[in-house]
């Protein structure tokens, strides 16, 4: 027979033992991410009585009464009601100011384009506790304090590298000769682009502006800073996170988490060509 | 009334000189040809007629009117793009009445219009897919329905064959010509292709560095090439060049061979003739053979003649064999003369 055999094994052996720590990894990383989801999700659906009991269930009683404690605690809904319109507006604002920024990197050539750029993302490099109390000392002045408008403000910078970032590769996936044609068919500059690239990139703006929309959703420090009154939820649930009960803390996380990972887990296709990545 | 006038007309790309010097002139119902190899300006030449690039210097008339101000949609043109840009979102039928469209024409118009290119392009069972659901055939006759459906004053087509494979591109070829010679458009078609060239051409402007080098019939700029670079270009295998000396008024040395040339004032010119207008003969250039190819149609010999490379294009019953030493005369009518200086023909 042939001596392969021998100096076989220990590259095989390699190979599985590498295999393993592969796949120890890929357990653990899913475990961080799913595991407080889990408890999460147990305490949500557990009565008021369960949660605070030691030692916990594994299993859910899906007992409803700690997300109705939830919906009747006082402010709990203007609360989500707020957040809910500070991300809209903040939706809105991102694609209408993105998206232009989105078409003009993708298809024109300027002075100053590649600054363009980096100022766009080094706007996420600035630490936001470092901006927080100027910025409330500024919006105190211009009345801007504790308004949606003034929030979604905030979080329209901090979505706009993102829907900037989304729509130019959305753009630059439509080639220039589709618009070209449209133009030697009768069309203008701007008919062109709704008759033609809009359809095209609609899908995409929505993945942009569901995308802004939950970075609003989730922003905790701004919201803090600069709302009194008119809390986001995430603002509300910080503010109350020393004396509100254990089962109202599960019940709100459980609210603010769940929406956020359906939204992204639908638009995870768009997110995953802005970075790179082929999923078909 | 359609046709096309361009007097000097000129494109910097920033220091890049993409085209100079430019006058051309496509009568109406002309099928002109732009040739020439990659980067030569062909393409932005259309560009500019099209009104999708801007001269940086120069006029452009369409059909008597000067149109370098004006979009594309105003200048009774239409496009034919080399990747199709066939709409992804629309079905065939959207995509051929596009234009239609947006012209307003009547609904029961549009149908007629677009049934009937579609008929002529044979993809009338076609006209409720999309473009992912079509080969790339499919895809180009989509495209030359939708510029036709216009009726244009012009038809504009940039290497519209390119993407195909070869035996697509001769049937689409035929296809083109029939097609467009029916249609009575002025047409202007860019290709690096000289065997498309050739055939589709009423006239050929071969490009070479920006600017027009030879605008003529095909036949004629393959008898009497204007330049080396034409010669060289067109036709395959390409024509074949020999030093030739002065040996007195009107007569050259050709590698050693007395030829009847042209009377001028110099001491060198260049001799050219085309492989197929060799024929063997007593008296001649004497040809070692190095390679044989034996085409079928033809039998192709890579010779050396005094140290050059020269190709013989002979009939294929002949023998030839690596080291045979053949005399080739060529046909007197068929011999041109080139200046080495300025690589212009000499008449």
């Amino acid at each position: 027979m042939t001596a392969a055999t021998p100096a076989g094994r220990p590259a095989s052996d390699a190979r599985r033992a590498g295999r393993l720590v592969y796949l120890a990894v890929v357990g653990l990383l899913c475990a961080w991410v799913l595991v407080p989801i889990y408890f999460l999700l147990v305490n949500t659906l557990s009565s008021p009585e369960a949660v605070n009991n030691f030692p916990k269930a594994f299993w859910p009683e899906f007992d409803l009464a700690s997300l109705t404690f939830f919906a009747q605690f006082a402010g709990m809904l203007k609360a989500l009601t707020n957040s809910v319109l500070v991300a809209a507006l903040t939706m809105v604002m991102s694609i209408l100011i993105g998206a232009p920024a989105g078409y003009a990197l993708s298809r024109f050539d300027f002075p100053g384009k590649a600054a363009f750029r980096l100022l766009v993302m080094l706007t996420r490099a600035f630490p936001l506790p470092l901006l927080a109390l100027p910025l409330a000392v500024m919006f105190i002045q211009t009345g801007l304090d504790d308004t949606i408008f003034g929030l979604a403000l905030v979080h329209t910078t901090l979505a706009l590298p993102f829907a900037v970032l989304i729509t130019f590769s959305l753009f630059s996936g439509i080639p220039i000769e589709l618009e070209e044609s449209a133009w030697t068919l009768g069309c203008t500059r701007l008919s062109a682009f709704i008759k033609v690239v809009l359809p095209l990139i609609l899908p995409g703006i929505t993945a942009s502006a569901i995308f802004a929309f939950v970075i609003s959703w989730n922003e905790v420090f701004a919201a803090a800073v600069l709302t009194i009154e008119n809390r986001t939820l995430t603002a509300f649930l910080l503010q109350n996170l020393d004396t509100s009960p254990l089962h109202l803390k599960f019940a709100g996380g459980f609210i603010l988490v769940v929406p956020a990972l359906v939204f992204i887990f639908a638009v995870r296709k768009y997110l995953f060509a802005m970075w790179g990545i082929a999923n078909r | 009334m359609a046709e096309i006038r361009i007097t000097y007309a000129a494109k910097t790309f920033g220091t890049y000189t993409a085209l100079s010097d430019i006058n051309l002139t496509v009568a109406d119902q002309e099928f002109m040809v732009l040739l020439g190899a990659s980067g030569c300006g062909k393409t932005t030449l259309l560009r500019i007629i099209a009104g999708l690039e801007t001269a940086s210097e120069g006029e452009v008339w369409i059909g008597g009117r000067r149109v370098d101000h004006l979009p594309p949609r105003e200048r009774g043109i239409a496009m034919v793009f080399q990747n199709y840009a066939v709409f992804p979102h629309l079905t065939v039928f959207e995509n051929i009445g596009f234009g239609l469209r947006m012209k307003k024409l009547p609904q029961a118009e549009v149908r007629e219009r677009v049934e009937r290119t579609a008929a002529l392009m044979h993809i009338e069972g076609l006209l409720g897919r999309y473009s992912g659901e079509l080969s790339g055939g499919q895809r180009q006759r989509v495209a030359v329905a939708r510029a036709l459906a216009m009726e244009p004053d012009v038809i504009l087509m940039d290497e519209p064959l390119s993407n195909l494979d070869a035996l697509l591109r001769l049937e689409m070829r035929a296809e083109l010509k029939g097609v467009l010679a029916a249609s009575r458009t002025t047409a202007i078609y860019v290709t690096h292709d000289q065997v498309e060239a050739m055939s589709l051409a009423d006239r050929i402007s071969v490009m070479h560095g920006g600017r027009i080098v030879q605008a003529a019939a095909p036949i004629e700029v393959y008898r009497n090439p204007a330049a080396e670079f034409v010669a060289g270009f067109i036709g395959n295998p390409p024509m074949n060049f020999l030093p030739a000396t002065t040996a007195g008024a009107g007569v050259w040395t050709v590698a050693g061979v007395p030829m009847a040339g042209p009377t001028a004032d110099r001491a060198t010119l260049k001799f050219a003739i085309r492989p197929e207008d060799l024929r063997p003969a007593d008296q001649g250039l004497q040809a070692t053979a190095k390679v044989v190819e034996p085409l079928g149609a033809h039998l192709l010999v890579t010779c050396d003649v005094a140290g050059h490379l020269f190709r013989a294009v002979l009939d294929s019953d002949l023998v030839v064999r690596p080291g045979d030493v053949l005399t080739l005369a060529p046909l007197p009518e068929r011999i041109r003369w080139f200046d080495p200086d300025t690589t212009l023909a000499i008449a």
